[in-house]
């Protein structure tokens, strides 16, 4: 039997090397991959509560983090085509042209 | 008595102006309106207003009413109350009468003299408000009405002084007469304000101010006169703010004539008449104005002596002229006084006209030796001209004798023999100046005489009605030692705190006298210039013919002094201090912004893990506080 606290330090990891992705990276998928693991970090750690618990409510939120992720993933990568298209990269530390500053 | 008439006397110019002004807008941005539409609309409108007060006269002579009309309440402050007010009384209506009149004449000859000017409706339009201007200062009831006249005239002077505005010199001259006329008027205003204080009543119309004038202490009132006559002084070119006076011949003719003749510089006396209850009540005060007249008489009579350009010496000559109805007004013999404004209206207007006259012929030169030379046959203006200069001089029967000789007979009689004399001397120079003036440019040899010159009816039917005014005005004030009614003394009688009652044999003396000393002058200038070399003029040389330099005193004193003030306050105290301290403060701000603005980069990346620093602190704050 793997114990609870394994579920939960296998989630943090992920959630951690999403995090370090997001912010080390500067390719836009490579971004975007993060992201979907940290979102994995975290329905994994919901759904290990949920087995512990023997609730399925957690379950329910699960399968909506996946629904929406997935919804996410074709506007995110439809926002990326159209950014790349514009600039002829997927750099983002190039792509500030939507803040108001005069550093776009 | 109540008449809505007299609001019309100033309405008429006034809407001249107001409908002159829309035409030229329209004339200058749409197409172009012929300058018949403007003439027409700028002379009737004076011509009305004289019509309405000509009425008035008639009806007052008959019936001996004051007239009066209340239009609104125009102030009303606790118990104070100011209301928009016209009176009509004797002086009142006397001034009106010949301002409208000479005025309209003005307006007539300018039809002539500014044919084809591109600015010829907006010059209407000035000339329109300038007149009604002077009107609401000639109707006011009370003295703050007054003022909004008194200002009108001080802006019209500045539009028209500064007419030709291409010109830099014309715009310097324009805002001379106008800061040297805001002198005057903070005067005037600091008056008033004393006035109003002295007498402490509820309303300030001029029945008022004379019914509670004996509540005030002497020193108060003297204070008050004495600053309204230094609004006087800078509006009626006294010394010492006459400065601006023969700048002023910048403008075009027809508004000199206007200025010197019927309107602004004969304000300062009509306003120190208007208070006649104040100045006779306080003697000091008055002989004062007199010293100060009489001197700007002298002063004025010695520079003209030796000027060249023709409206500068006719400048002066009114200078020198408004100097004795100072005298007059301020010795108490207002009637006097006005008198000399009265007949002064007519001469020198048609002076001013004439010598426009001149100088439209030769293509404006206004020296006169160069008028001269090449002389041109104008025989009406010749013999207008003449008039003006044997009226100005005092020889009798010419309007200008009858006045001058009430005032010197005034000051004689009441024991101011320096005034007197200074009078006496001043009409020699008048008479020698101003026959100076007319021997060069009419009589003196000249080689080049053009045998016809072209001048408008326009400019010359005015020159002839004035002529008449200026040989018959004397009658209209014939002595009574000679059998006459006096008319205006009596007309003018409330006024009056003084009355000539000098024995007959002494007035006809005097006469003999003044009539002796002009026709010394004009020996004099006979001798010296009637047969000049006009081909070889005075040198503009030494004190008198650059004015004493009192320009450049008061550029030294005045001008460069407080330059100097102005740019210390500027460079130091603006730059340094002040900008210094607040500058500090905001670029402070401004630093501390631009370091905000930094963490702004919009860098995914960066926003992610400030995010993540964020919530990290967050979630170390609720771990240990709350102690999970």
């Amino acid at each position: 039997m793997i114990s609870l606290s394994s579920y939960a330090f296998v989630s943090m990891i992920l959630f951690s090397i999403g995090v370090i992705g997001v912010i080390a990276r500067r390719n836009v998928f490579i971004i975007y991959m993060s992201i979907e693991l940290m979102l994995n970090g975290i329905t994994l750690f919901l759904v290990t509560f949920a087995r512990y618990h023997f609730n399925l409510d957690a379950q329910v939120i699960t399968v909506l983090v996946i629904a929406i992720a997935a919804a996410e993933a074709a506007i995110f990568l439809s926002v990326i085509i159209l950014l790349y298209r514009s600039k002829k990269s997927l750099d983002t530390d190039i792509f500030t042209t939507l803040t108001q500053g005069e550093n776009s | 008595m109540n008449t809505p008439l007299l609001v019309w006397i100033i309405l008429a110019p006034l809407i001249g102006a107001i409908v002159n002004a829309g035409f030229y807008f329209y004339h200058i941005k749409k197409e172009s309106i012929s300058d018949k539409v403007f003439s027409i609309i700028g002379t009737i409108t004076p011509l009305i207003a004289f019509l309405i007060t000509l009425c008035l006269f008639l009806q007052m002579r008959e019936e001996g009413v004051v007239f009066t009309q209340t239009l609104f309440t125009w102030l009303s402050i606790g118990n104070l109350n100011i209301e928009m007010k016209l009176l009509g009384d004797n002086l009142a209506i006397f001034m009106s009468m010949f301002v409208t009149f000479v005025g309209w004449l003005i307006h007539i000859y300018a039809i002539g003299y500014m044919k084809g000017d591109n600015g010829f409706g907006k010059f209407f339009a000035y000339f329109n408000l300038f007149l009604a201007s002077m009107l609401i200062l000639v109707l006011a009831d009370n003295p703050i009405i007054l003022f909004i006249g008194w200002e009108g005239v001080g802006v019209c002077s500045y539009l028209l002084i500064a007419f030709y505005y291409s010109d830099k010199e014309n715009v310097i001259a324009g805002n001379k007469a106008f800061i040297a006329n805001r002198v005057g008027d903070f005067g005037f205003l600091l008056g008033v304000v004393t006035l109003f204080f002295a007498i402490g009543a509820d309303s300030l119309s001029f029945s008022t101010i004379e019914a509670n004038i004996n509540n005030a202490s002497t020193e108060l009132l003297m204070l008050a006169g004495f600053l309204l006559f230094v609004g006087a002084m800078g509006k009626s070119a006294q010394i010492p703010l006459y400065v601006w006076l023969p700048d002023a011949m910048a403008g075009p003719t027809p508004i000199s004539a206007l200025i010197h003749a019927a309107t602004m510089v004969t304000a300062g006396v009509y306003m120190v008449a208007r208070f006649h209850f104040l100045y006779s009540g306080i003697e000091d005060i008055g002989t004062f104005i007199a010293y100060i007249g009489a001197f700007s008489a002298l002063l004025a009579a010695i520079i003209a002596t030796r000027q060249q350009d023709i409206k500068k010496i006719l400048a002066y000559s009114t200078m020198s002229q408004l100097g004795y109805m100072f005298i007059g007004v301020g010795l108490g013999f207002y009637s006097s006084g006005l008198f000399h404004v009265f007949t002064h209206a007519f001469f020198k207007a048609m002076l001013f006209m004439g010598a426009g006259g001149i100088i439209i012929a030769l293509h404006h030169e206004q020296n006169i030796f160069k008028i001269a030379q090449h002389r041109a046959q104008l025989p009406i203006i010749h013999f207008t001209f003449l008039v003006g200069v044997i009226a100005i001089a005092g020889i009798p029967p010419f309007s200008g004798f009858f006045s001058k000789d009430a005032i010197l007979a005034a000051a004689f009689q009441d024991g101011e023999y320096l005034i007197w004399g200074i009078g006496m001397f001043t009409a020699f120079l008048t008479a020698f100046y101003m026959f100076r003036l007319y021997f060069i440019v009419f009589i003196a040899p000249s080689k080049h005489v053009a045998q016809y010159v072209y001048t408008s009816k326009t400019i010359t039917i005015p020159l002839l009605i004035l002529s008449i005014g200026a040989i018959g005005a004397g009658f209209l004030n014939f002595p009574a030692i000679f059998g006459g009614s006096a008319f205006v003394d009596t007309w003018l009688s409330q006024l009056n705190s003084q009355k000539i009652h000098l024995a007959h044999s002494t007035e006809y003396i005097l006469m003999a006298a003044s009539i002796l000393v002009a026709v010394a002058g004009i020996v004099v200038a006979y001798k010296k210039y009637a047969k000049f070399d006009i081909y070889n003029p005075e040198n503009e040389e030494g004190i008198i013919a650059n004015k004493f330099y009192v320009d450049e005193f008061y550029d030294k004193v005045f001008v460069q002094t407080s330059k100097k003030v102005s740019t210390f306050i500027d460079k130091v105290v603006d730059d340094k201090i002040i900008d210094g301290f607040i500058m500090t403060v905001c670029n402070e701000f401004v630093s501390f912004g631009k370091k905000v603005a930094t963490i702004q980069n919009a860098n995914v990346r960066f926003y992610a893990a400030f995010m993540l620093v964020g919530m990290s602190c967050i979630f170390v704050y609720l771990y240990i506080s709350l102690g999970l």
